[in-house]
C-alpha cells in the first residue's frame, strides 16, 4: 500500500470506531454531539502515559479509554436527565469544555494550544487500529443478539414502557454512554499515536458533528450502519477528488439526497433480513 | 372473600391539580381471582393503575404488594417485583418483531448476569424459552412471532402486549381495556385467553367497558365514580346495584 492509502484506511478504522462510540448512546435513543470531546481525553492521557511516563501503547490506549469513560459516565449521569435536542445541546456543550481545558490546562505536559509534539516512542501499525474495530464488532455482534441489546433497543423504542416492564433505564442509559466514551477515547489514543501530533483544535465541534453525522447517515438502528456511514464519509470525498472545487458541494447533495431517499438511515434492521431481499431476487427470473 | 390479600390500596389518594382523580381509595385484592374494575370515562380507573405501576407517585396514601409498600419504588423496581400491565392506547415497540417483544419482557427473569452479554439462544435457559413460547402460543401469536408487531392487526396488537405481559411471570396482571377495538370474535377469544392466564395462577384486575366481559369472567368487580369507589361485589351484585346502575349501566341502555 502506499502510505496515501495506508493513510485512508487509518483514517477510516478510527472513524469506525467514532462512529461506533456515538452510536452505543444512540442504541437508547441518546443523541451525543460531544464525542470529539471522548476522542480528546483518550488522546491526551494516552500520550501523556507514552511520552512522558513511558508505558507501552496498549496500557495507555485502555487507561485513556477508561478515562474518557470515567468522564462520560460522570457527565452521563446528570446530563440524561435532559432529552433530544436538550441532551443534544448539553453533549455540544462538554465537547467544547473538554476542547478548551485541553487549550489551557496541562500546557507544559501537553502543549496546549501549540500543539502535542513528540508522540511517537511507540511506534503504531494499521493492524492496530482495525484490530480494536474487529473487537470492538466482535462486541456489538455479541450485544445485538443478546437480552441486553434488546433491552437497549426497548429503551431506544419506548423509554416508558421499557421501565414498566422492568428494565433499569437510567442504568442502561448511562452505560451505553460510558461504553460509548471508552470507544471514543480508545479511538482518540489511536488517534495520536497514529499521526503523532495532536492539538485541542483537532476535536472541536465539527469533528463532533460529523461522528454523529456518520450514524444519523449510515443508520441507528443495527452497528452496520455507523459502519457505513463512517466508511462513505471517508472514502467518498477521495473518490470524488476529480470534481475539485466542486466536491464539497456534491458532497453536501450526496447527503441531503440520502436523507430524503432513506431517512432511517442507509442500514436498517429490515435490509438485514433475508426475506427482505426475496423479492427483489425474485423479479429477476423470467 | 376472606384469602390472603396480594395487593392492598390504604387510602390511596391522587390529585392533578385541583382534581382529584382517585379519591381516598381502599381497596383489596386476593391472590388468585379475576378482579373488575369499572366506572364512566374519567373515574380514575387508569390512573389507578399508574399509581401502582408507580408512574406517577400517590399524593398520600400506600399500596402493598404482599406487604411492601411500593410508593417510593420506581418502576421497574415494581415490575420486579411481579406486576405486569398493558395500555389503554397500545404501546408496542416499534422495532420489535412479536418475538422479541415476549424475550424483552421476561427481561429481568434471567438469573446469570453474565448471560446477559451472550447470544440469546444459547444461555436463556430452555425453560425461559418454553415460557415464552407458552405465552405466545396461549394468545394465538406462533404463526406470527416474526411479524413486526406494528404491522399486525388491531386485535393481535393488543395480544402482543398481554403476551409481553404475562412473558414476566407477574404475580398480578393488570388489563387496561383490552378488549376496546375489538370485534366480537376477538373479544370471545379474550375472554377464553383470560381464562387461561387465570389459569397459570395469576391474579388478574382488568378495566372493561364490555359488559360481557365483566360479567363473564370476573370473580370481583369494583365501580368507581369521580375517583370513589362506590360499590364492590360479585357480578350478581353489582347488577342490581341501584347506585351503580345509575352512575354507569345506566347510561349503557
Ligand atoms: N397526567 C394527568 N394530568 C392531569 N390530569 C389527568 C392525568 N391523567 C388523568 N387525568 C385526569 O384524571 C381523571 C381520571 O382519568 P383516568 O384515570 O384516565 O380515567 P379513566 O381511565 O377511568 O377513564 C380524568 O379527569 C383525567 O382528565
Ligand atoms: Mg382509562
Amino acid at each position: 500500500m502506499s502510505s496515501y492509502q495506508l493513510d485512508l484506511f487509518s483514517s477510516l478504522g478510527i472513524n469506525i470506531l467514532l462512529a461506533l462510540s456515538v452510536y452505543c448512546p444512540m442504541a437508547t435513543g441518546q443523541l451525543s454531539i460531544g464525542n470529539a470531546g471522548f476522542m480528546a481525553i483518550g488522546a491526551y492521557v494516552s500520550a501523556m502515559l507514552t511520552v512522558h511516563v513511558h508505558l507501552p501503547l496498549f496500557p495507555s490506549l485502555i487507561i485513556g479509554g477508561i478515562a474518557a469513560a470515567i468522564i462520560g459516565v460522570l457527565f452521563g449521569f446528570p446530563a440524561l436527565r435532559l432529552k433530544g435536542i436538550f441532551l443534544a445541546m448539553a453533549t455540544l456543550c462538554f465537547g467544547e469544555i473538554v476542547r478548551n481545558f485541553f487549550m489551557n490546562f496541562l500546557q507544559t505536559l501537553t502543549g496546549g494550544a501549540y500543539g502535542f509534539r513528540g508522540i511517537g516512542d511507540v511506534p503504531i501499525l494499521i493492524s492496530w487500529i482495525w484490530g480494536w474495530v474487529a473487537l470492538s464488532l466482535v462486541f456489538f455482534f455479541f450485544l445485538s443478539r443478546s437480552r441486553l441489546g434488546l433491552a437497549l433497543m426497548a429503551t431506544h423504542d419506548d423509554q416508558t414502557v421499557s421501565e414498566l416492564i422492568g428494565i433499569n433505564i437510567v442504568f442502561l442509559k448511562v452505560a451505553a454512554f460510558g461504553v460509548g466514551a471508552f470507544i471514543g477515547g480508545v479511538a482518540g489514543g489511536l488517534y495520536a499515536h497514529y499521526y503523532l501530533y495532536i492539538e485541542p483544535e483537532f476535536f472541536n465541534v465539527w469533528e463532533s458533528i460529523f461522528i454523529a453525522l456518520y450514524v444519523i447517515m449510515g443508520g441507528m438502528l443495527t452497528y452496520w450502519g455507523p459502519v457505513l456511514g463512517a466508511s462513505i464519509f471517508t472514502l467518498l470525498p477521495e473518490f470524488l477528488r476529480f470534481l475539485q472545487d466542486w466536491r464539497g458541494a456534491f458532497f453536501g447533495v450526496v447527503i441531503i439526497g440520502l436523507m430524503i431517499a432513506r431517512p432511517s438511515g442507509l442500514v436498517t434492521r429490515e435490509i438485514l433480513r433475508i426475506d427482505f431481499w426475496i423479492p427483489y431476487l425474485k423479479r429477476r427470473k423470467p | 372473600m376472606k384469602d390472603t390479600p396480594l395487593l392492598t390500596l390504604k387510602g390511596t389518594y391522587k390529585k392533578f391539580g385541583g382534581l382529584s382523580a382517585v379519591d381516598n381509595l381502599s381497596l383489596k385484592i386476593s391472590e388468585g381471582y379475576i378482579y373488575g374494575l369499572i366506572g364512566p370515562n374519567g373515574a380514575g380507573k387508569t390512573t389507578i393503575f399508574n399509581l401502582i405501576t408507580g408512574v406517577y407517585p400517590c399524593t398520600s396514601g400506600s399500596i402493598l404488594l404482599d406487604d411492601v409498600d411500593l410508593t417510593p419504588l420506581k418502576p421497574y423496581r415494581i415490575a420486579r417485583l411481579g406486576i405486569s400491565r398493558t395500555f389503554q392506547t397500545i404501546r408496542l415497540f416499534p422495532s420489535m418483531s412479536t418475538w422479541e417483544h415476549v424475550l424483552i419482557g421476561q427481561n429481568f427473569l434471567s438469573r446469570s448476569r453474565i448471560g446477559e452479554i451472550f447470544p440469546i439462544r444459547r444461555t436463556q435457559g430452555l425453560a425461559l424459552r418454553a415460557q415464552a413460547e407458552e405465552a405466545l402460543r396461549i394468545l394465538g401469536l406462533w404463526e406470527v412471532r416474526d411479524r413486526k408487531a406494528v404491522t399486525l392487526p388491531y386485535g393481535s396488537q393488543r395480544k402482543v402486549e398481554i403476551a409481553r405481559a404475562i412473558a414476566a411471570q407477574p404475580k398480578l396482571l393488570l388489563l387496561d381495556e383490552p378488549s376496546a377495538g375489538m370485534n366480537i370474535r376477538e373479544t370471545e377469544e379474550l375472554l377464553s385467553v383470560i381464562s387461561k392466564i387465570h389459569d397459570l395462577g395469576i391474579t388478574i384486575l382488568v378495566i372493561e367497558h364490555d359488559m360481557r366481559v365483566v360479567m363473564g369472567v370476573c370473580d370481583h368487580i369494583v365501580v368507581l365514580n369521580f375517583g370513589r369507589k362506590i360499590a364492590e361485589g360479585t357480578p350478581m351484585e353489582i347488577r342490581q346495584n341501584e347506585e351503580v346502575l345509575e352512575a354507569y349501566l345506566g347510561k349503557e341502555e
